[in-house]
């Protein structure tokens, strides 16, 4: 007997934005950024956050010493930081836009010739990486590449122009993990 | 009207961290209308299979830049008020090298890589979870190498200053260098396939 498909797989993923109109789109949110804020968008420092309170809830004295996070310590503390709240709003609306796109799916996303279990120790091994990288530049995509590079900062263009550059310098070595 | 309507130094009252989370749930929905929630397809950047990743980028660059430019010669945007990121030439050159090389590896950013463990992607988690563990690291190593961290620290230093011309004409450069990357990026899609 032949078994129905299931009501859940039926319905196709709609297929993604124009680049270029999402694109006017992410940079008008920045725009509300800056006027509503004065500030603008963010992701690793939002990480750096927490990590700052979950170092100063073990030992005060380690997160205090550290040029990292005792700068997240400041003001209200490190979890009422503009970017932590930033930062769940952004997987709330990521997971509603793909939720309304029909584009939710529990999976683990590689390369045709990679293995799973070897796709998630390289993901972690490029997060761990890029986390190291974010903090010596203290910034990432959102808050030095598309931030800074709206609002013309030197560092935030030598940042966006080395990260291209080590992008292009490994990915000769990573042909079998993507392609 | 005279936008910022909050101070940078002030924003963790009630308001601003609802301000924040509605703008954080702007962003993360603009990310993953573009596709930017899913690892392969900006890996396609560096493969120069699929240059989404570039085009949504100088698009979001471009437009944010004309809006503050504008708003702020219409005088409804004080743009000394808003925050510019702070220079420090070698550490972000430096990490810039390292944040490239690891975004190439996992295949997401850490922005990308919210949305991508909050629609169930595991790998997304995983790069999530390893840049939780990268900043941990680097926070606790920090202490060892603080004047290095600290060094060619140029505070809010823009291209304008360095260039010694009018901050309309950069602006103009970038978005005449945008609409000519953005040819050369329809090109490249054409060809490399």
């Amino acid at each position: 007997m032949k078994r129905a498909p299931m009501a859940m797989a039926v319905r196709a993923p709609r297929p993604y934005a124009d680049p270029y109109l999402a694109g006017v789109g992410l940079g008008a949110v920045l725009l509300a950024a800056f006027v509503v804020a004065g500030r603008g968008l963010g992701a690793s420092g939002a990480f750096a956050s927490i990590a700052a309170g979950a170092v100063a809830a073990i030992s005060p004295a380690t997160a205090v010493a550290s040029p990292l996070f005792s700068r997240h310590l400041e003001v209200g503390g490190p979890w009422r930081e503009w970017l932590v709240f930033e930062i769940a709003g952004v997987a709330l609306g990521g997971f509603c836009s793909a939720w309304r796109a029909g584009r939710l799916s529990l999976r683990v996303e590689r390369g045709p010739r990679i293995t799973r279990a070897l796709r998630l120790i390289l993901a972690f091994a490029g997060g761990s990486i890029m986390g190291l990288g974010a903090v010596l530049a203290r910034g990432c995509t959102s808050g030095l590449a598309l931030t800074g590079g709206a609002l013309l900062s030197v560092g935030s263009w030598v940042f966006m122009l080395a990260a291209f550059a080590g992008g292009y310098l490994v990915a000769p070595l990573l042909k079998t993990v993507w392609r | 009207m005279n936008a910022p309507f909050a101070d940078a130094n002030l924003l963790s009252g009630d308001g601003a961290l609802g301000a924040a989370m509605a703008i954080g749930i702007a962003f993360g929905w603009s990310l993953e209308r573009a596709g930017l929630g899913t690892a392969p397809k900006l890996a396609g950047q560096f493969a120069l299979t699929d240059l989404t990743v570039f085009k949504v980028m100088f698009s979001a660059v471009v437009t944010a830049m004309l809006g503050a430019f504008w708003l702020a010669r219409l005088g409804l945007l004080d743009i000394e008020r808003v925050d510019v990121p702070e220079t420090y030439v070698v550490p972000q050159l430096v990490g810039g090298l390292l944040f490239g090389a690891g975004f190439s590896l996992c295949g997401l950013c850490p922005g990308t890589s919210c949305v991508a463990a909050a629609t169930g992607r595991g790998d997304g988690a995983m790069v999530v979870l390893g840049m939780f563990a990268g900043v941990l690291g680097a926070g606790l190593f920090l202490n060892r190498l603080p004047s290095w961290y600290e060094s060619t620290a140029r505070g809010s230093w823009t291209l304008p200053q360095l260039l010694h011309v009018p901050h309309g004409v950069v602006v103009g450069a970038v978005t005449a260098l945008a609409l000519a990357g953005f040819q050369g990026a329809q090109w490249i899609e054409k060809e490399w396939r």
